[in-house]
């Protein structure tokens, strides 16, 4: 290396030497502008102990659960109407919180027919997209056997819409209920994808992703979810898995139980009685 | 927020949330993008790292052209996100169980080091400019020297060994930022389309074949533009490249469909109507059979038949339209044909693609094309074909 050379090369390697504490500062006055300890909390599992902002509610002490009775579902389709009004989720054929599926086997037929509320055939039949029911279309046919199932989000174990959430906004409570914050989705719809059981959708006006809270508005103040309350049947059930004598413990204690899709490793948290195999 | 117009008509069985197909065309050009910077990337290194003389000519159109493209990569997720102006949340609290969190930082790394290896490539050239130039072009010349104005030979032999070191860096770089693509959609085990651990691979090699062919393309375009001889050499170099690696991408391919089809599992029936049915010309036709297999067989003929001349440069620029169209249609298969088949496995939807708006085809065609207007004007800038004493300083220092 000549003379000439050995001053401009330590002039350019203190330049760089320059640079990158200049970035590493820079960085680290961005990090504290934006908050990043607050924030970054989001990102962690929920800790130990911790508790809601909310008076009169430790979540320490419930481990919410759901369950369906599909022998009892009458496919009435109070509970979709009782959540969109209740979660004001969109009134219309592509935004649901919860859905109620019919299969029906016609004689003759290894398959089930499968439809739901958003069926252009039952919208035909309500005459409007923000109102549901289930057309009278197997009529004329012979039905050899038929039943409802209503569906909503699980509330995994281990579920892969948080796994994939790159923000976090969307994370699992100490509960047991899985949750959106919707001041922190920035709606990349990831977790649209990633739920097999096609519970979430995103909500355009909003910008962000939604899907059933188990109501937790509504749950963390003694009440039952909406779509509970509103059914006529019983169908759907729901408790505290903490409390023994709950409807939810006593169902599942009493019944054999099944979860959907279970191959996935989500582990549900919906249990099921009375679904057939095709159901998923 | 836009209304929602875009909900898609289904047969069969689908879970009523899935009428809305969420991920648009512009989730099939972030991934395209990303594909051209790997691809453009490993012609630069190829040269760069690995020596290959021949491909000399498209060195640094090369980096300029995966600078550009990756600059644009961001813009398709931005315009999708329902809140734009959140989207450093991933980057400022990364939820680092998710694939996409890694993104912000894997694009920043490499943003960083395309510009490094850029700057380090056209050093003399700002240097040389701005000693000649005066006024605004000559100032901004004068900043991007960055105060370095030692162009000596050892100044020379050092900005070398940084190139070829970032050069060695950024293979890894741009091959995991696009792996990292593949994985985004091959990591889901709620779509039997996407859940495959071939994913990444094959995003990878359709990939570097679609960055190699626009090489071809540019470089050819270029020099009918500029009225200059197509240096033979190097477009068969590339066109050895290409012929290398789509049999790889081939082969990866049809494996992949092989092990869905004999893996046989629930709801393949959906996947054969599918394939065998709105997908058969998509799919068959124009990604295997137009874009993969034909420009494969006339690579192997012309490289067989040792052709030369006009018939060379018209075959292999051919190839490479066709090959860049295949992997579109690649991108297009994977992203919007997972969402048109049903996760109940019992239904399958229509995609139908808005014109106007945020999510429409029009906008999705000019992100699409940016990065080759943001090519033309850094060209002017930079220009990636008239600075040889530079290219002769880096080839003799190595």
């Amino acid at each position: 290396m000549n003379q000439e050379t050995k001053p401009t090369l330590a002039a350019r390697r203190a330049f760089l030497n320059k640079l990158g504490l200049a970035a590493t500062c820079g960085g680290a006055v961005v990090g504290s502008l934006a908050g990043i300890p607050v924030v970054a909390a989001k990102t962690e599992p929920v800790s130990k102990g911790g508790t809601l902002p909310l008076k009169d509610y430790d979540w320490t002490k419930h481990q919410w659960s759901f369950g369906v009775d599909a022998t009892k579902c009458i496919g009435c389709l109070r509970c979709v109407e009782a959540c969109k009004v209740e979660n004001n989720v969109v009134r219309d054929a592509h935004h649901f919180r919860t859905w109620v599926e019919r299969y029906v086997y016609l004689e003759g037929e290894n398959s089930a027919r499968i439809d739901s509320q958003q069926d252009p055939v039952n919208i035909a039949a309500s005459g409007s997209e923000a109102e549901y029911r289930f057309a009278n279309r197997y009529q004329d046919a012979k039905v050899e056997k038929a039943f409802f199932v209503p569906k909503l989000c699980n509330h995994c174990e281990h579920p892969a819409c948080v796994q994939v959430c790159p923000t976090g906004a969307t994370y699992k409570t100490e509960d047991g209920v899985v949750l959106i914050d919707h001041e922190y989705c920035f709606g990349c719809r990831y977790c649209v994808q990633a739920c097999p059981y096609g519970a979430r959708f995103f909500n355009e006006e909003k910008g962000v992703t939604d899907k059933c809270t188990w109501c937790y508005h509504r749950i963390t103040k003694g009440l039952q979810p909406a779509c509970v309350d509103a059914c006529p049947v019983g169908a759907r059930i729901f408790g505290d898995l903490k409390d023994k004598q709950s409807p939810i413990s006593l169902f599942i204690r009493n019944n054999r139980v099944q979860v959907l899709k279970p191959e996935t490793g989500n582990a549900p948290n919906v249990y099921y009685v009375g679904i057939d195999k095709e159901v998923r | 927020m836009e209304a929602l117009t875009h909900f898609a008509p289904y047969t069969g069985w689908v879970y009523p949330n899935e009428t809305v197909i969420e991920w648009s065309v512009l989730i099939v050009v972030y991934p395209y993008l990303t594909g051209l910077v790997a691809g453009a990337f490993t012609v630069s290194s190829l040269y760069q790292v690995f020596g290959f003389e021949r491909l000399k000519p498209v060195a640094h159109l090369a980096l300029l052209s995966s600078l550009c493209a990756m600059i644009f990569v961001p813009i398709p997720l931005l315009l999708h996100l329902g809140h734009p102006e959140r989207a450093f949340n991933s980057t400022i609290t990364p939820h680092l169980t998710s694939a996409m969190a890694v993104f912000g930082y894997f694009a920043t790394f490499y943003i960083v080091l395309l510009l490094i290896e850029t700057w380090f490539a056209y050093r003399t050239y700002f240097v040389e400019q701005a000693q000649r130039r005066q006024g605004l072009l000559g100032r901004a010349y004068r900043v991007l020297t960055l105060g370095s104005y030692d162009v000596s030979e050892n100044a020379m032999r050092y900005d070398a060994k940084w190139i070829f070191y970032l050069a060695l860096l950024g293979i890894p770089g741009a091959h995991g930022l696009h792996g990292y693509a593949g994985f985004v959609f091959g990591s889901l085990k709620s779509r039997e389309w996407w859940s495959s651990d071939l994913m990444p691979v094959i995003f990878l090699f359709s990939a570097i074949i679609s960055g190699v062919s626009l090489l071809v393309v540019l470089y050819v375009a270029s020099c009918k533009l500029r009225k200059v001889t197509i240096d033979e050499a190097c477009v068969k170099g590339l066109a050895y490249t290409i012929w290398g690696f789509i049999m790889v991408a081939l082969l990866l391919e049809g494996l992949e469909f092989a092990n869905l089809v004999y893996k046989g599992r629930e709801g393949v029936e959906v996947i054969m109507e599918f394939v065998t049915g709105r997908l058969l010309v998509p799919y068959f036709i124009l990604q295997f059979a137009i874009g993969s297999i034909f420009p494969l067989l006339l690579l192997s003929w012309m490289i067989w038949r040792k052709t030369t001349g006009r018939a060379l440069i018209i075959g292999v620029t051919t190839c490479a339209c066709l090959v860049m169209f295949s992997v579109f249609m690649m991108r297009w298969n994977v992203v919007i044909g997972g969402q048109e088949i049903s996760k109940t496995g019992k239904g399958l939807l229509t995609y139908n693609m808005l014109t106007f708006g945020r999510e429409g085809w029009i906008l999705a065609a000019c992100v699409l094309f940016a990065p080759l207007f943001g090519l033309i004007g850094l060209s002017r800038f930079l220009p990636p074909f008239e600075h040889g004493p530079h290219t002769a300083a880096v080839t003799s220092a190595r």
